[in-house]
C-alpha cells in the first residue's frame, strides 16, 4: 500500500500541466487529482489478487472443483462451523456489548482493552493460547477431561477458535451501535413500563440493528478467513477440522488449480454474506437512523 | 384518596447541590422554573426513578417510590409516571401509533391499534399514524410524544420544558393546547422551564429554583408582584436597580426612598433597609417628555436616556439608561408621540405602589 502514496500519480504529475490549459486553474486542481489517484492505485493493487483468482480459474474449472467431494465437505465444514461461532458471538457479545455501552464501572477501560487484545494478537499466539488454556495439558484441560469435552482436534476445537478470533469484531461494533443510541430512548422506554430486558430488546436492539449487522458481518468474515489459531488448535483434518482456508494450504503445493478454485469459492460465499448483511443493516438503518 | 405527589430529595450531582421539598395535589400543574444548571431536570428524573437521589423520599398517592432510609427505590417500569422528555424522544424505528402503543399492555393488536389512534385523534394527529417521528414537525412530534405519555394512564405527568424545542410560531398554540390538557388532566403534574412566562401560563403554581434550591413558591402573579429576591424579580421579568435605603417607610413616613446606585432615588410603599434590590416590571413604566409637570411623589420620576427601541409583537421594548439600565414597555402610539429614538431624552415614571424592594 506505501506504493500509492510514494509514487507520483502519473496523470497528475506529467500529462496534465503540460496540457496547454491555463497553468493557474491546473495548479488548483492538482489535489483533487492526486485524492483520485490514490484511490485508483489502493484500487487496483486490492482487486488485481481477487481478480486473478476468477480470471485463472475459469467457470469450468471451478465448477469442476465443486464436484470435488473433499473440497465440497470443507465448504460444508467452513459454514456450519462459522454459523455456530457467530451465533455463539452474537448471543453472549450483544448483551455484553450492550453492557459496556451503557454503564459505567471501576475498571470498565481495562475490561474493554482486554476483550480488544484478540484483534492485534498474531494467529499463530491466538493458537498457542488456546491451547495453554484448554488443550489436554491446559490450565482448563483436566476440567474439560472430566465433562468429557475434547475440542483438540475436534470439529468442536474450530468453533472455540474461531469465537475467539471474531469475538472482538462483533464486541467493538455492537458496543458503538449500543453508545450511539439516544439514551432518552431507553429512558422514555422504562417511562413507559418496559423494564430493561424489555427496553433491550424492543428499543435497544432494534435501534442499534445497523451498527449490529456491521459487527455481524465483520465477525463472520473474520471467521470463514481464520487459519493460523484453528491449524494450531484444532489441525488439519479432512471432514472434522479442515475448513476451506485449510483446505486451500493443504492444497496449494500439490494442486495450486485445486486451491485456486476453492479460493474463488471462498470469496464468492464471503462477498455474498457481505453483501447480504450490508443490504438487510440498510433497509432497516434507514428507518431507525431517522 | 386523590393521589398527591410529594417529593424530599437532596442530591449531588456534579457541582449541583440539590435540596428541595415539594407536594403536588392532583389536578394541579407545578412549574418548576429557573435558569438553566438550577436542578430542574435532576428533580423530574428522580421522580421518573431515571436518577436516584442521596437521601430523601418520594410518594405518590401514599404509595413510596423512593426512601432513603428504608433503602425504597421502585423502578421506573413500575412507576407509572408519564415522561414528556426535552426533545420528545420518540423511537425512530417505530411508527407514530407503534410509538403511542408501546406503553399498553395486556391488549390484543388491534385494541392497542384502536386505542393508539383514538390518543392520536385527540390531539388531532390521527392522520400520522402510520408514519415515522422522523418524518413530523416539533409541533406534531409534541402531541405524538403527548399521547404517548398518556397512554399507559400515568399516576402521575412530568414535562421537560415541553415548548423548548417548537419554533417561536408553533409555541404560542402549543402552550395554549397544553394548557388546556393539564386543565382537564386529573393526576398531579410537574412541569418544568426556564421560562417564567411559560411557566405562568402552564402552571397552576410556581416553584422559582435557583441553586438546587427553591426559593419561591406560589402563584405567577403572586411571584412577579412580591418576589422573594431580587433573583425572582429578575427571573419574572422584572427590572432590578441596586441601591441603598435612605429612609424607611414607617408609620408617618408612607414611603421608602432608596438612593440608586449611580444616581437618583426611587419611592416604594414596601419597607426595607439597608443595601437592597429594586424591582419594576417593564410594563408599569410609562414615558413622558422631560418638560411634562409633575405627577405627586406617589410616583417615581426619573431623567433617562433612551438607548434603544425595539418592537416585541404589538409593543415596544424601550432600553433606558438612568445610568443604570431600566426597560420600558410602551406601546407603539408612544413611541411616535414622543419620537422615542436612542439620544433622546425622556423621563421614566412608575407608581411607588409598584416598586418592590428586597434585600440584596
Amino acid at each position: 500500500m506505501s506504493g500509492a502514496a510514494a509514487h507520483e500519480p502519473p496523470g497528475a504529475a506529467t500529462g496534465a500541466p503540460r496540457a496547454g490549459g491555463p497553468a493557474a486553474r491546473l495548479r488548483g486542481a492538482w489535489f483533487p487529482l492526486l485524492l483520485f489517484a490514490a484511490l485508483a492505485v489502493a484500487l487496483c493493487f486490492l482487486a488485481l489478487p481477487v481478480l486473478a483468482i476468477f480470471l485463472d480459474t475459469g467457470p469450468a474449472r471451478l465448477v469442476a472443483s465443486l464436484g470435488d467431494p473433499s473440497s465440497r465437505e470443507a465448504l460444508r465444514l467452513s459454514l456450519i462451523t462459522t454459523t455456530i461461532a457467530v451465533g455463539i458471538v452474537v448471543a453472549v457479545g450483544t448483551p455484553a456489548a450492550y453492557l459496556l455501552a451503557t454503564r459505567r464501572f471501576r475498571g470498565r477501560e481495562l475490561v474493554v482493552t482486554v476483550l480488544e487484545l484478540p484483534l492485534v494478537l498474531p494467529p499463530a499466539v491466538a493458537g498457542i493460547g488456546l491451547l495453554a488454556a484448554l488443550g489436554p495439558q491446559g490450565i482448563l484441560g483436566g476440567l474439560l477431561d472430566d465433562l468429557g469435552i475434547r475440542l483438540v482436534l475436534e470439529t468442536a476445537g474450530v468453533v472455540v477458535a474461531l469465537v475467539f478470533v471474531s469475538a472482538p469484531f462483533h464486541l467493538r461494533a455492537a458496543q458503538s451501535a449500543f453508545a450511539a443510541v439516544d439514551r432518552r430512548w431507553l429512558e422514555a422506554s422504562r417511562t413507559l413500563g418496559a423494564g430493561e430486558a424489555r427496553t433491550f430488546a424492543r428499543v435497544a436492539v432494534p435501534a442499534a440493528l445497523p451498527g449490529l449487522a456491521a459487527g455481524v458481518a465483520l465477525a463472520w468474515g473474520r471467521a470463514l478467513g481464520e487459519f493460523g489459531a484453528t491449524l494450531m488448535f484444532a489441525g488439519s483434518f479432512r471432514g472434522i477440522t479442515q475448513t476451506v482456508p485449510l483446505a486451500i494450504y493443504d492444497r496449494f503445493a500439490t494442486d495450486f488449480d485445486g486451491a485456486l478454485a476453492l479460493s474463488a469459492v471462498l470469496v464468492v460465499v464471503s462477498a455474498a454474506l457481505l453483501l447480504s448483511v450490508k443490504l438487510l443493516a440498510r433497509d432497516h438503518g434507514a428507518d431507525a437512523l431517522r | 384518596m386523590a393521589p398527591m405527589l410529594s417529593a424530599e430529595l437532596r442530591t449531588r450531582v456534579g457541582a449541583l447541590d440539590l435540596d428541595v421539598a415539594l407536594e403536588v395535589p392532583a389536578r394541579t400543574c407545578l412549574a418548576l422554573a429557573g435558569p438553566s444548571g438550577a436542578g430542574k431536570t435532576t428533580i423530574l428524573r428522580a421522580v421518573a426513578g431515571l436518577l436516584r437521589p442521596d437521601a430523601g423520599r418520594i410518594a405518590c398517592g401514599g404509595e413510596p417510590w423512593f426512601d432513603g432510609a428504608r433503602r425504597v427505590f421502585v423502578a421506573p417500569e413500575l412507576r407509572g409516571c408519564g415522561y414528556l422528555f426535552q426533545d420528545y424522544a420518540l423511537f425512530g424505528h417505530l411508527s407514530v401509533w407503534r410509538n403511542v402503543a408501546y406503553g399498553l399492555r395486556g391488549l390484543s393488536r388491534a385494541q392497542r391499534w384502536a386505542r393508539a389512534v383514538e390518543l392520536l385523534e385527540r390531539f388531532g394527529v390521527a392522520a400520522l399514524a402510520d408514519r415515522r417521528p422522523g418524518s413530523l414537525s416539533g409541533g406534531e412530534r409534541q402531541r405524538v410524544a403527548l399521547a404517548r405519555a398518556l397512554a399507559p394512564r400515568p399516576r402521575a405527568l412530568l414535562l421537560d420544558e415541553p415548548l423548548s424545542a417548537l419554533d417561536a410560531r408553533s409555541r404560542g398554540r402549543a402552550g395554549r393546547e397544553l394548557g388546556r390538557l393539564l386543565a382537564e388532566l386529573e393526576v398531579p403534574a410537574l412541569l418544568v422551564t426556564h421560562d417564567f412566562a411559560e411557566a405562568a401560563l402552564l402552571g397552576d403554581e410556581v416553584a422559582v429554583l435557583d441553586g438546587g434550591r427553591i426559593v419561591q413558591r406560589g402563584p405567577a402573579p403572586e411571584l412577579a408582584a412580591r418576589p422573594a429576591s431580587g433573583f425572582v424579580a429578575d427571573f419574572t421579568g422584572a427590572v432590578v436597580l441596586t441601591g441603598a435605603v435612605v429612609a424607611a417607610a414607617d408609620g408617618e413616613r408612607p414611603l421608602t426612598v432608596v438612593a440608586l446606585d449611580g444616581g437618583g432615588e426611587v419611592r416604594s410603599t414596601d419597607g426595607g433597609e439597608g443595601p437592597v434590590a429594586v424591582s419594576v416590571h417593564p410594563w408599569e413604566v410609562t414615558l413622558e417628555p422631560p418638560e411634562a409637570p409633575s405627577a405627586g411623589s406617589a410616583s417615581n420620576r426619573l431623567a433617562a436616556e433612551v438607548v434603544s427601541v425595539t418592537e416585541v409583537g404589538n409593543r415596544v421594548r424601550v432600553g433606558l439608561a438612568l445610568p443604570q439600565p431600566l426597560t420600558a414597555e410602551v406601546t407603539g402610539a408612544s413611541v411616535e408621540r414622543l419620537e422615542l429614538a436612542p439620544g433622546r431624552r425622556v423621563v421614566a415614571v412608575w407608581k411607588a405602589a409598584a416598586t418592590r424592594v428586597t434585600p440584596r
